[in-house]
């Protein structure tokens, strides 16, 4: 009973923090209300009972990812949205597309997925076998991941670089 | 004692809220931003199911779509700051210039 409490509160803060980032118009505060999502979604993985996700949840996501995130809006200065005809477009269809379908999802998992319960740290492993499983049995997906994120930081840098050599595109006025 | 139908409910509605994000926001970071509450909302569904089948390999799928979005991100956020530098805005509907 207790476990379905903290579910329901801590799922509650994520929708709302989910709704919280579609109605603020200041990215900021959109990224401040995805924190607050990947946050609470921590608790939930705590409560399925995989506390490595948990901590790989707050230090990857909450921490490095949503860092670059505000560091890039705060680099742009970037300002409150404006809106235009088209997104007035996407609105009308995006808003009540998006509602059937979350709707007709919810339906059909709550009709046909069975209702039985986790149970609360059903994962049967500590971190022990987590390491067994990432550094023997998925090693060469691990290799691969961290050549991924070499070239992914090379890119990055290649790409946001001021390049004094490269012709500047001209504006037209 | 939570089904796990709850747990596929929250992650389904996080999804498309990322959808929904998607499709109505006109500010490129916020896009992403989207983006980035879609690929929770599945590692949700990841952990849940994981957590069903008594088997671990799912935490380490989830492990590998976490790098995949790190990874993903400081690209995507590199190539913001260019095409912010190009076009000087960050609305898309701004950003044409493949246009005729």
């Amino acid at each position: 009973m207790l476990h379905l409490i903290v579910f329901l509160v801590f799922g509650a803060i994520c929708v709302a923090g989910a709704v919280n980032l579609l109605v603020q118009s200041h990215p900021i505060n959109s990224a401040l209300s995805l924190i607050t999502v990947m946050g609470s979604l921590a608790v939930e993985y705590l409560l399925l009972g995989a506390e490595f996700v948990a901590v790989v949840q707050v230090i990857i996501y909450a921490g490095a990812i949503m860092v670059l995130f505000v560091f890039v809006i705060m680099l742009l200065n970037a300002g409150a949205e404006e809106r235009t005809q088209g997104s007035r477009v996407a609105m009308i269809l995006g808003v009540p597309g998006t509602l059937l379908g979350s709707l007709l999802s919810a339906w059909v998992l709550l009709q046909h997925s069975g209702t039985r319960a986790v149970h609360v740290g059903a994962m049967p492993g500590p971190p022990k076998e987590i390491a067994q499983l990432l550094f023997h049995d998925f090693l060469l997906p691990f290799e691969v991941t961290s050549i991924l994120v070499l070239i992914a930081i090379m890119g990055a840098v290649v790409l946001a670089a001021h390049s004094e050599s490269a012709p500047q595109p001209k504006k037209e006025g | 004692m939570v089904p796990l139908s709850y747990y596929l409910v929250l992650s389904g509605i996080l999804f498309t809220c990322g959808v929904t994000g998607f499709l109505i926001k006109r500010n490129i970071i916020t896009i992403f931003m989207s983006i980035e509450l879609m690929l929770n909302g599945v590692n949700l569904s990841f952990v849940a199911f994981a957590a069903q089948w008594h088997t671990l390999s799912g935490q380490v799928f989830v492990f590998f779509v976490m790098v995949v979005a790190a990874a993903e991100a400081a690209v995507g956020l590199a190539i913001i700051i260019a095409v912010y530098r190009t076009c000087e805005t960050l609305n898309v509907d701004q950003i044409n210039l493949l246009k005729l």
